[in-house]
């Protein structure tokens, strides 16, 4: 026993001091783009201990003495990606027992070690909100992540205590995903009433936990379904919402008013068709940009001027891989689509970093370059819209967790057999698949 | 579209001499009917000319400031401004830059639709594995949305037809992206018989369970065509079988008269292909072949040209180990390539030839050979290059313009001229 807590004494002080002895890295010479301000050009940006020190032109800013310097003159710098919607590490949210699973976590069910997890920092991504499936009302309760070097799921995870923190938001959807066979609904009216009466009923369930005052005698029973879903009533737990047709997604509007939770609609194709209403409800969008439209009937009206259609009326715009339905390796792609269909650079720019942040409510720690964010970046080849940019590093709270001109990274992000020799045997069993 | 451009617009000139007398409230209603008319015929009424900053023929260098006269259906003369004038009264399109139509080298559009209903999934018959006399001429919708998607970002050109997952599919056709009925978009009725080698094959159907089980059951098949195609050589009629559609169309393929479009994603079934190919000798080409980097010798040694899976494609199941560097590998050793929009079965429903190719340049493959393998190059593995692929006199007026790099993710489509008639001048 003595000898454990010696162990562990001392491995507190390794650490510790390893922590303490972590030099500053400046990064000198990139053109900057701080999402908040002004690109700066010839800009140097200073990290230390996962955290972003300094920020600015190279004339303002103090190089410490005992700083690990990278040059990257020609390079572009901005804040790590976001990725508000995404199905990372192959987990799979509620089952087919029941429309609405809001006790269902998606971070029970992540694996660490998903290929795509690794494709995806090597497109830019540091912070990603996983989500289980769309094929309920309710599938269960997203994960926001870290794209940290993982050994468990818990080194990715944002908040620090899984059993007791809210770690993600509450996955929703209507339309047609959610309208199958018994016990899920067969219209769009019964989806409304099936999701209104589950809110109701937590409601209620609130109210009683309310009336108790913290006496544990008077409390309610512990349910799991209720407990989320007084989170999300309280405003604590975001509602991520997929929509894509007009109509659907003024329902989600109504029922956000009527219940009072917060709510970001995701995919919201129709978007262009209903974006006042939008901004005036002031619910932000996370959109998916596609090759084409169609492939399911509600995504057959989709458009690339979706994001510029909710910036001019005034609404917070993101962007989302849902990987798998688009490559994580090519999410910067979202924000040229953008532009070139109307959005500005800034607000395009902002949408993949700055706005998901607000999205996931992690604004005070990412989506931009500021001092005392956290250090999660990226250093780009150039223009972060142009085809011919490439991610060349990713970096995640000041440390480098993808680097395009390591090999075992560089696989990652262009593909080929070396990727996935190592799990050959798994992929075995799952061959065939796709046409 | 026969119909002589010029013709069109000579009688509305007429028209508005001969009510010049009426008062001046007719005039005026009569001059903004005009006006409507005028404007909804000039694209197709008078003669075309489109000039470009830089013009990419695809016969010979670029050009500076080029100029493609085009003439009714056809490519009347193409030059630099210095020397090819613009005669007066021409409906002048200008760009930054312009190519030839792109050619798409392997869809599924028009079969398969944009809804991914019942209805409009007619891309894969699954009553039996090798059905090669199934024609995608009897399927093609040329109304379908996501032909005109596809048409309004370039492309004025498909091979299209079955989508892989049977041993034998089908035939292609090859059709430009407009006409409202097959017959007006058709280039060529019968483009290749479509051939699947893979895993996918056994998920469509309860046999072939097996790779050996496949290559069995079409060795089979192609020795019974060989077998009809030799009695069907018998000078007495008597002797002759009844007429087999099935057998008809394998013959045409032992016999060269049609391709043998084989898809095949792993080193082991392109092997595979190739030694069928060794033993029958038709003449193959390639679809999607995913792991075509890792048998790169043998593929130039038998000398086959490669419709390479969409750059973008999900790197899943057979295609796990596709890479985005595949493109430039086969170029690199001299093996000819096409880009596809391939076969999607879910969103999105169709992919984009054009934002494939750039994906392949954005990862090695030169910025010419990928706009050659969207033009001369799908045309002459089509056959059909010498009416489309390049911007020379005599060719098909199928052009394309740019306001920037066609490939650069920002540039947009602005124009798109199919058989010498604008039919998109909004930029997208």
């Amino acid at each position: 026993m003595t000898l454990r807590i010696f162990t562990a004494f001392l491995f507190c002080v390794l650490a510790c001091s390893a922590l303490a002895q972590e030099k500053p890295h400046v990064f000198r010479g990139a053109t900057i783009y701080p999402i908040e301000g002004s690109p700066v050009e010839n800009g140097i940006l200073v990290v230390l201990n996962g955290k972003i020190v300094a920020v600015g032109p190279a004339a303002t800013v103090t190089v410490p003495a005992d700083a690990v310097v990278h040059n990257v003159p020609g390079k572009v710098i901005m804040p790590g990606l976001v990725d508000t919607h995404t199905h990372l590490g192959g987990g799979d949210g509620g089952d087919q027992s029941a429309p609405l699973q809001p006790d269902v976590r998606i971070l029970d069910a992540i694996n660490v070690r998903s290929d795509n997890l690794k494709k995806a920092v090597a497109g830019g991504i540091t912070t990603a909100n996983i989500m289980p499936g769309s094929g309920h009302l309710m599938s269960g309760q997203t994960a926001y992540v870290k794209l940290r070097r993982a050994n468990t799921i818990n080194d990715m995870l944002v908040c620090s205590d899984p059993i007791n923190d809210i770690c993600g938001g509450m996955k929703m959807a209507n339309g047609t995903n959610s309208i199958r066979s018994a016990p899920f609904p067969g219209t769009r009216a019964k989806s409304a009433a099936l999701v209104r009466q589950l809110f109701v009923k937590a409601q209620e369930y609130r109210a009683k936990v309310q009336a108790a005052k913290g006496d544990p005698a008077k409390m309610p029973k512990r349910e799991l379904d209720m407990e989320a879903l007084v989170q999300v009533l309280e405003g604590k737990r975001i509602v991520h919402h997929h929509t894509h047709r007009h109509d659907d997604i003024l329902t989600v509007l109504r029922l956000a008013k009527e219940f009072g939770f917060r709510v970001v609609l995701h995919h919201v194709s129709e978007a262009w068709k209903v974006a006042d209403e939008i901004a005036k409800a002031g619910v932000p969008s996370s959109i998916i940009v596609l090759d084409s439209p169609g492939g399911k009937l509600e995504a057959v009206n989709i458009r690339w001027e979706n994001g510029a259609a909710l910036e001019q009326a005034g609404a917070l715009v993101g962007f989302h891989t849902d990987d798998g339905i688009t490559d994580s390796r090519l999410f910067l792609r979202s924000a040229a689509f953008g532009v070139r269909s109307g959005m500005s650079r800034e607000k395009a720019l902002e949408a993949m970093t700055l706005a998901g942040a607000k999205m996931l409510d992690l604004d005070h720690r990412i989506g931009s370059l500021n001092v005392g964010k956290d250090a999660d970046f990226i250093i780009l080849s150039g223009d972060p819209l142009s085809l011919y940019t490439h991610v060349e590093q990713t970096w995640v709270e000041g440390q480098k967790v993808f680097d395009r001109s390591n090999p075992d990274d560089y696989k990652y992000a262009v593909g080929g057999f070396d990727v996935f020799r190592e799990s050959v045997h798994v992929d075995a069993c799952e061959e065939g698949g796709a046409q | 579209m026969k119909q002589a451009p010029e013709h069109t617009a000579a009688p509305l000139h007429y028209f508005i001499i001969r009510h010049s007398a009426f008062n001046i409230r007719h005039c005026f209603s009569l001059l903004l009917m005009l006006a409507l008319l005028f404007f909804v015929a000039t694209p197709s009424a008078a003669q075309v000319a489109v000039r470009g900053e830089t013009m990419y023929t695809m016969a010979g260098e670029p050009i500076n400031d080029g100029v493609v006269l085009l003439r009714g259906n056809k490519i009347e003369r193409v030059g630099p401004a210095s020397q090819v004038s613009i005669p007066s009264g021409y409906n002048v399109l200008s760009a930054k830059v312009v190519t030839p139509g792109l050619i798409d080298a392997r869809s599924v559009i028009g079969l398969a639709g944009i809804y991914n209903v019942a209805h409009d999934q007619m891309q894969l018959e699954t009553s039996s594995p090798i059905q090669p006399e199934l024609r995608a001429l009897d399927a093609y919708n040329p109304q379908e949305a996501l032909v005109e998607w596809v048409r309004n970002l370039g492309v004025t050109t498909l091979h299209t037809g079955p989508s892989p997952g049977a041993l034998a599919s089908g035939s292609t056709i090859i059709v430009k992206t407009t006409g409202k009925t097959v017959n007006e978009a058709l280039v060529d009725s019968v483009g290749m018989v479509a051939f699947t080698i893979g895993s996918s094959v056994s998920q469509n159907f309860r046999s072939p369970g097996t790779k050996s089980k496949s290559i069995a059951m079409i060795r089979s098949e192609f020795f019974k065509a060989q077998d009809y195609a030799a009695k069907m050589n018998e000078k007495d009629p008597s002797k002759r079988p009844a007429r087999d559609l099935k057998l008809d169309m394998l013959s045409k393929v032992l016999a060269g008269e049609v391709k043998a479009l084989f898809t095949a994603q792993t080193a082991t079934d392109i092997t595979s292909v190739l030694r069928l190919q060794k033993e029958f000798g038709f003449k193959l080409v390639f679809d999607g072949a995913a792991e075509a980097y890792l048998v790169i010798d043998e593929i130039k040694k038998a000398g086959v040209p490669v419709i390479i899976h969409p750059t973008m494609v999900r790197t899943g199941g057979e295609l796990r180990n596709a890479s985005m560097e595949t493109a430039a590998t086969l170029k690199k050793a001299g093996i000819p390539i096409a880009f596809q929009s391939g076969y999607e079965s879910y969103v999105p429903k169709t992919r984009v030839v054009l934002f494939e190719a750039a994906i392949a340049i954005a990862n090695g493959l030169p910025w010419n050979d990928a706009l050659a393998a969207l033009t001369i190059e799908p045309a002459r593995l089509l056959g059909i290059e010498k009416r489309v692929g390049s911007l020379e006199a005599g060719k098909d007026a199928d052009v394309v313009l740019f306001d920037g790099d066609p490939f650069e993710y920002t540039t947009r489509v602005c124009g798109v001229v199919v058989n010498g008639v604008v039919v998109s001048e909004t930029c997208r």
